[in-house]
């Protein structure tokens, strides 16, 4: 198994899953109301043209947010087959 | 038995709520049943759009129905979702009815995140109908609902729909007119860690708060989910007793390292997904990439998404300046018409110049605009209701964030290039209300149309056909769009720091699959826009018009005057002379001064109103003469007055003031309270007078 990373560092079109985030903030609250929580595959969608915000698809839709962010999240990446 | 009291047909005409996350097709939905039986407007105290319509029932029965802000969730983040809350929890009884029933709808194809909301509802213990909207896209993806499954399991009726389609809004109607509707069968273990403190902050809300007692343990869950709360309670503050019991369980959660929030989202999601996985079947056939995918592999590509977001704008501007022309000039004709006509059926007199040279001049200087404005909303509509919106927001964010603002802020301040009014409008899909007040701020900035015409004739005035290439002007022209931009982001930069100082904006947004727009539900968004902007900023620049009519006729003169002497010695006239100590440091003499003050009707009638000033017969396909005679204006000393540096500087002064009545109507508006305009009159033209001084006074200097 991979060892974890921050969200910010997948690479585009990988998969992962979501090992966890900060307790505090309300923008990891409004992520995990978003269903993004431990144990959550993802997919790196695309990165924005100028390297910033990041897409992710998450239970079939597609979400956005910013690398500051996705630099708390830490991540599996799943072993690519 | 007996029935319970709340499963009886109440007595009133029910009150129905839809609530759905954003983009799920809850409007058209909410169209298809209320038809044209909307009433539009904004909740009291918030800029959130009000809509309230009545659907028939099957037995013609009269139903009210609410169609609630989209929302992601209970846990308000938005004064959108705020309003949500607090009409679902009862907190806005003196506006809005506490809805007796809640229609969910829910997307499809997007089932587990849609059902999170759901989840939250189904805690208010009400009759609930389930819409599964998007069946079609559902089917797309491979997903096999199984409906009647699903309904034996919640225990409510779930209703499939392609409300895009018109289909599955008789069906719910239906259900809508059953006098039983049934309350959700709804089985979930609040995770045992958090389960007493819910109990006990329940009763506490109860006894101390007055809760009844389900919206009571709505409630406790909200303040177990949300870290703040202070934003959970919104405008009912808790009762000490409460806050302390919900201090204490987070202090004793935190010294164990209990996640509580986390469990309780966690413990949601995974009631969810055991409903999800139990009737929802997914066919392995599909691929990952679906359309939108594709779509958004050029869309937001490096270099094609540039070229589309500059080839959407150019369209947009494009048509804003080539269509309207046609309505715009079809709209002076016809007010023209209509004062020749009054001049023609009434006596002379002061009641016959009231009506055609202050009413109508004055309303149909700014109706004129009304053309660019709903192309605009209709521009507007279309990105929105496709989905490319989010996609502008993704791609401008990074060079939004530089400033402090997102992405969604660009939209708004774009489509004020045309018209700071829709731009404003716009800004309502800024969750946070301090980004979007910064927005509003900064948005008049963006060189708007009416400052067109007063370009033209400075850069006419300025640089004389034939003397300068056509290059020079255009420039000239580019570098005022420019100066303008430069300042709605330096501002906005500042205000971020300064004034506004809030948590870095974030960009958690949804990118909705992108789908085919509904003309019917554009043109009535836009119908509905544009019927704010002629009832609130036409009653504001009819009473306008009529004081600048007075400020410029009044008092007569008994001697016989021309009509430029008139004006002169007019109250417009003595106020232009009054502020020209202020103004006279930037080169302006009291007739420009009497110009500055006609712009605030619009600033286009600065051209008008310099016309008369300056005595000249008006035309308006020919500024000719007015520029013969603006070449020839000059200071009591014989200087000549428009020096090419006084017209520049007038042209900046142009691009940085704040002239425009109807900005401020709107402004007041979206912001409640006259603070916001006045602060943007104070600052705008205050920054655009220091700059206009020091332009003017080192263009002095260094001999110009």
């Amino acid at each position: 198994m991979a060892e974890p990373i921050a969200l910010s560092q997948l690479a585009k079109g990988s998969t992962a899953q979501v090992v966890g985030y900060p307790l505090n903030g309300s923008a990891f609250l409004r992520l995990r109301e978003m269903g993004l929580l431990p144990g959550t595959p993802i997919t790196l969608m695309r990165v924005a043209p100028m390297g910033d915000p990041i897409e992710i698809k998450v239970r079939g839709y597609n979400l956005t947010l910013r690398k500051s962010e996705a630099d708390h999240i830490q991540v599996r990446p799943n072993d690519t087959p | 038995m007996s029935v319970p009291g709340h499963l009886k047909t109440p007595a009133r005409n029910p009150v129905y709520a839809f609530v759905g996350n954003p983009n799920c097709g809850k409007s058209t939905l909410f169209n298809a049943l209320t038809g044209l039986k909307q009433k539009v407007g904004n909740y009291p105290g918030v800029t959130v759009e009000r809509k309230v319509g009545t659907a028939y029932s099957q037995h013609g029965q009269p139903m009210t129905v609410i169609d609630l802000p989209g929302a992601y969730s209970l846990a308000a983040r938005s004064p959108d979702e705020a309003v949500t809350r607090d009409v679902l929890l009862g907190r806005r009884t003196n506006d809005t009815q506490m809805p007796d029933r809640i229609v969910c709808i829910v997307d499809g194809s997007n089932l587990e995140r849609n059902l999170y909301l759901v989840h939250q509802i189904m805690d208010l213990g009400r009759p609930v109908i389930l819409v599964i909207n998007m069946m079609d896209l559902a089917e797309n993806a491979g997903l096999n609902i199984r409906i009647s499954q699903l309904e034996k399991e919640l225990g409510i009726p779930v209703i499939p729909a392609k409300a895009s389609q018109g289909k599955g809004h008789i069906e719910l109607k239906l259900a809508m007119s059953r006098a039983d509707l049934p309350l959700p069968r709804h089985r979930w273990d609040v995770p045992a860690a958090i389960a007493p403190a819910v109990a006990e902050l329940q009763a506490s809300l109860q006894d101390n708060d007055s809760k009844p007692p389900l919206i009571a343990r709505a409630e406790a869950l909200l303040l177990l989910t949300d870290q703040d709360p202070v934003r959970v309670a919104g405008s009912q503050p808790l009762s000490k007793r409460t806050a302390a019991i919900l201090e204490h369980w987070k202090q004793q959660w935190h010294e164990e390292g209990t996640d509580w929030s986390g469990t309780l989202v966690g413990a949601r999601y995974e009631a969810i997904a055991k409903l999800v996985q139990g009737n929802v079947e997914q066919s392995a056939t599909v691929t990952d990439q679906n359309t939108s995918d594709k779509i958004d592999a050029i869309v937001t590509h490096g270099l094609w998404g540039w070229v589309t977001l500059g080839a959407i704008m150019t369209a947009l501007f494009l048509s804003i300046f080539t269509l309207a022309e046609h309505p715009m000039n079809w709209i002076d004709a016809g007010t023209v018409a209509l004062a020749d006509m009054i001049k023609a059926a009434m006596p002379a007199g002061d009641l016959r110049d009231l009506i055609t040279d202050g009413i109508i001049a004055g309303v149909g200087g700014v109706v004129i605009f009304l053309p660019q404005i709903l192309i605009l909303f209709f521009f507007i509509g279309m990105l929105e209701s496709t989905g490319y919106m989010a996609r502008a927001a993704f791609i401008m964010d990074r060079l939004m964030g530089k400033v402090g603002l997102n992405g969604k802020s660009f939209i708004p301040l774009l489509s004020s290039y045309a018209c700071a009014i829709p731009g404003i409008m716009a800004t309502r899909t800024i969750e946070d209300p301090k980004d979007r007040l910064v927005t509003i701020l900064v948005a008049p900035f963006m060189s708007c149309s009416a400052r067109l015409p007063v370009y033209l004739l400075m850069i006419a005035a300025l640089l004389p056909p034939g003397e300068v290439s056509l290059w020079t002007r255009v420039g000239l022209m580019i570098l005022m769009y420019a100066l303008g931009t430069m300042g709605a982001f330096g501002f906005a930069w500042l205000f971020k720091r300064t004034l506004l100082k809030g948590e870095p904006p974030l960009m958690i947004m949804e990118l909705p699959p992108y789908r085919v727009p509904r003309f019917k539900d554009v043109s009535l968004q836009m119908m509905e826009r544009a019927g704010i902007f002629l009832r609130r900023a036409g009653t504001i620049i009819l009473a306008i018009s009529i004081v600048l009519w007075g400020l410029t006729t009044y008092p007569k003169s008994s001697d016989d005057l021309s009509p430029g002497e008139q004006v002169a010695q007019s109250y417009a006239g003595r106020a232009g002379k009054l502020i020209e100590p202020v103004i006279k440091p930037l080169g302006f003499d009291w007739q420009i001064g009497i110009g500055l003050i006609s712009s605030f009707a619009a600033r286009e009638v600065f051209v008008s109103a310099t016309s008369v000033v300056f005595n000249v017969e008006e035309d308006e396909d020919d500024t000719a003469p007015l520029l013969e005679a603006l070449r020839s204006a000059a200071w009591p000393d014989g200087r000549p007055l428009f020096t090419p540096l006084v017209c520049f500087t007038l042209m900046i002064f142009y691009v940085f003031a704040m002239q425009c009545v109807s900005t401020l109507a709107v402004v007041k508006r979206e912001t409640n309270s006259w603070r916001w305009p006045l602060f943007q009159v104070g600052y705008q033209t205050g920054f655009a007078w220091l700059i206009c001084l020091i332009i003017y006074q080192a263009g002095t200097a260094m001999g110009f």
